[in-house]
């Protein structure tokens, strides 16, 4: 019967377009993002004999959609997955078919975080040669209009806020700080702040510096620094962002990330003068949280051999190189950390801030790899993510929301062991 | 010229009735076969497969889910774990109190639910029936108005939702508005009386139309002659509203109540597009608590998930069931 269920599901989900097409010789690569596209077609010039499909979708599919298709045994053969750790036990193992020694040269760091438990220390699940970080993002144009001088290096985040809220004052800006509502962005603060938020044995750590986190992300919405729009006016473990404020020169400093360089460089240009700056700093570290896409192959994939090819494709170090320019991105594979990446169709400020996260890619603290690269990261994220919003609503104190955040992540963690 | 309609009548009725002579002698055997007794569930059958395959099993399936845990999809891949997932839903320290529950999130939407759903009920029914009483006068451009009045019903829900949306965030039309007239803007989706006090709005905004319908074929079903009884005894238009009205429109507005009320508690997408659930929870429906637990949040808890949508169903069945009791013995009485 069981049986029948899988067959049966497996026809569904190849009839509503989510698992391969037919024919051996043929894969799916789906990603969030479009260039992937040049790729999949330098792919298929070099070898006529295969044919891979694109498919571009959004981050929502990737996180909702996805997790159900793999688990009905379908879905693409190749996938940008977010969730580095949470899908691992669908990742085909590519020993087998690509240069090892390679792979693990290139790419050590994100190979270790894709393995799933069971895996053999050595596999090798897919590759990556960019990296996404999270970032602050400055208006210098509004400190230099307030006559402001903008925090040095090293500055903590008390030091920002307090000259955000100044400048924001003295222009008249509407917002003095926005942070994207995602725990992932939350989360450098919290590290910053002292949290551990995973041990040695893999379990999740409620301490004090998670508290102090809260209690400080709190302090800012109450005191208008964060206005409730993001974290407090959306509930659950909705991502919401408002990335257009900073574009539109409504906030002084807007924490995001690394991928809203494409839009800067497309739609912000050098209209207003703007940065990323280090990583603001808490007591504990001045931390950013590295994160993006991995690009996996899937068990299910009738052509692993195809898809292995593909993703050495996809390693080549000029391949790698041009993606990277295509999407303003920060360079991860060992080979183009070292050489650098050109940045063709980059404004000068695009490029500047780039520089900026490549340089702070080495002092990425080693927390921040290990909740990266948590199984049940999504869990504890989307739990931080509800309990924050609930504190901010006087739902909860931050104590309790802390004793929550930890019951909701490990009866998570207990309901998929169960 | 007689003739000939009879003839083509002829031929049309003989054309006509081929596929029951057809079918005849099909139909013979199976009644001697089967009995006459048992020759309606013959027809029957296609209507009930449908209804096993794309209610029954699915049902039966979300039992199957309910007591067994795990994060896989496949049932072989799953655990028993008995009553487990029902326990866990109804372990609570104090039932008013959600924090004290072990899955408060289930409790605090069961909360806003029990807010909610009367809430809505009370204002969609109110509103359609005053729209509906409206839209049976002979007023001007009536078909224009009932138009107006069904258009947001014919909406998809997340256009609905998304429309309300950049009307009331923070940069939107209605803040707009106020800042035009010199006024201070305000969060009308970030204070969560407001957000909620708006999720009921926009609800009611959305489907009103439906039940207005309704309701006007109900209206426009009571004899005129009543009415003009009424008028020559010189009732008072209240007296007329009250005692011929609503009694008479009684049977119509049980099943705009039933079906009101069940979509009331169902209600899911706009409130997710519009609040996502929030201000913190301020409008988490439980569907929308299902929905996250089982599809939008890792690892997928399809177990709780299905328990939850399951005591949702019962609740719901209980209540459909008192609602047609207190219907029939209405009109027994």
């Amino acid at each position: 019967m069981d049986s029948r269920l899988r067959a049966i599901a497996a026809a569904v989900a190849s009839a509503v377009s989510i698992a391969s097409p037919a024919g051996a010789d043929e894969i799916v690569v789906q990603s969030i993002n479009a260039y992937v596209k040049s790729t999949v077609d330098n792919f298929n010039r070099e070898n006529p004999g295969d044919k891979v499909h694109f498919r571009l979708v959004s981050y929502q599919s990737i996180n909702d959609s996805l997790p159900v298709q793999l688990a009905s045994g379908g879905g693409p053969d190749i996938s940008m997955v977010a969730d580095w750790n949470g899908l691992a036990k669908y990742y085909l193992d590519l020993r087998p078919y690509v240069d090892a020694a390679y792979f693990e040269r290139e790419f050590g760091t994100v190979l270790a975080m894709l393995r799933a438990r069971d895996a053999r220390p050595d596999a090798i699940n897919g590759m990556t040669g960019a990296i996404t970080m999270n970032g602050a993002y400055v208006n210098r144009t509004l400190f230099r209009q307030a006559g402001i001088a903008m925090p040095s290096p090293g500055a903590t985040w008390d030091d920002w806020a307090d000259a955000a809220r100044r400048v924001a004052k003295a222009t008249r800006t509407p917002m003095a700080m926005e942070v994207d509502r995602s725990a992932h962005r939350f989360a450098s603060i919290a590290i910053s702040y002292g949290a551990k938020l995973v041990d040695a044995n893999g379990d999740f750590v409620v301490d004090e510096g998670l508290k102090a986190a809260i209690r400080k992300f709190v302090a800012w919405h109450r005191d208008g620094t964060l206005p409730m729009d993001l974290w407090g006016a959306v509930g659950g473990a909705t991502h919401r962002d408002n990335f257009d404020d900073f574009m539109n020169a409504k906030v002084v400093l807007y924490f995001g990330g690394s991928w809203q360089l494409e839009r800067m460089n497309k739609e912000v240009g050098d209209l207003f003068d703007w940065a990323v700056i280090d990583a603001p700093c808490g007591p504990a570290a001045c931390a950013l949280m590295p994160g993006g896409g991995a690009m996996v192959a899937f068990k299910h994939t009738k052509s692993p051999k195809l898809a292995a090819r593909y993703l050495a494709f996809a390693a080549r170090e000029e391949n790698m190189r041009e993606q990277l320019a295509r999407g303003a991105n920060i360079p991860l594979a060992t080979t183009l950390v070292k050489t650098g990446v050109s940045y063709p169709n980059a404004s000068e400020l695009v490029r500047e801030a780039l520089a900026s996260y490549t340089r702070q890619v080495p002092s990425i603290p080693p927390a921040a790899y290990a909740f990266q690269g948590w199984r049940f990261q999504r869990a504890a994220m989307n739990a931080m993510t509800t309990r924050i919003s609930q504190v901010l609503n006087n739902e909860l104190d931050v104590d309790t929301a802390a004793a929550f955040i930890k019951k909701d992540v490990d009866l998570a963690i207990q309901a998929a062991r169960r | 010229m007689k003739g000939f309609e009879e003839k083509a009548m002829g031929v049309l009725s003989a054309i006509a009735s081929l596929p029951a002579r057809a079918v005849e002698p099909l139909m013979v055997l199976l009644q001697r076969v089967l009995g006459v007794g048992r020759l309606p569930w013959v027809f029957l059958l296609p209507n009930l497969t449908v209804i096993l395959f794309f209610s029954v099993l699915p049902i039966l399936i979300n039992v199957l889910y309910s007591v067994t845990g795990s994060d896989n999809l496949y049932p072989s891949e799953r655990h028993f774990v008995g009553l487990a997932n029902y326990a866990t839903l109804l372990e609570c320290g104090d039932y008013l109190d959600p924090s004290t529950c072990s899955r408060d999130l289930f409790w605090r939407a069961v909360r806003n639910a029990l807010v909610f759903v009367p809430s809505q009920v009370v204002v969609m029914i109110g509103f359609a029936l005053v729209t509906a009483i409206a839209l049976n006068r002979r007023i001007h451009a009536r078909g224009f108005f009932r138009g107006i009045f069904f258009f947001p019903v014919m909406l998809s829900p997340v256009v609905v939702a998304m429309t309300w949306v950049w009307l009331l965030q923070r940069d939107g039309a209605l803040n707009g508005v106020l800042g035009a007239f010199g006024l201070d803007r305000l969060s009308w989706l970030s204070d969560p009386a407001r957000a909620f006090k708006w999720s009921i709005f926009v609800t009611v905004w959305a489907h009103m139309g439906f039940y207005t319908i309704i309701l006007l074929a109900g209206l426009q079903s009571i004899p005129a002659d009543i009415y003009e009884a009424a008028k020559m005894d010189r009732a008072s238009p209240w007296r007329v509203f009250s005692r011929i009205t609503l009694p008479l429109l009684k049977p119509v507005l049980l099943v705009v109540f039933i079906l009101c009320t069940i979509r009331s508690v169902q209600t899911f997408d706009e409130i997710y597009v519009l609040t996502g659930g929030g201000p913190g929870t301020a409008t988490k429906m439980i569907v929308h608590y299902i929905y996250e637990t089982g599809f939008a949040v890792m690892p997928r808890n399809y177990g709780l998930a299905a328990a939850a949508s399951l005591m949702l169903g019962v609740v719901l069945f209980l209540f459909t069931a008192l609602q047609m009791k207190l219907s029939r013995k209405g009109q027994d009485a």
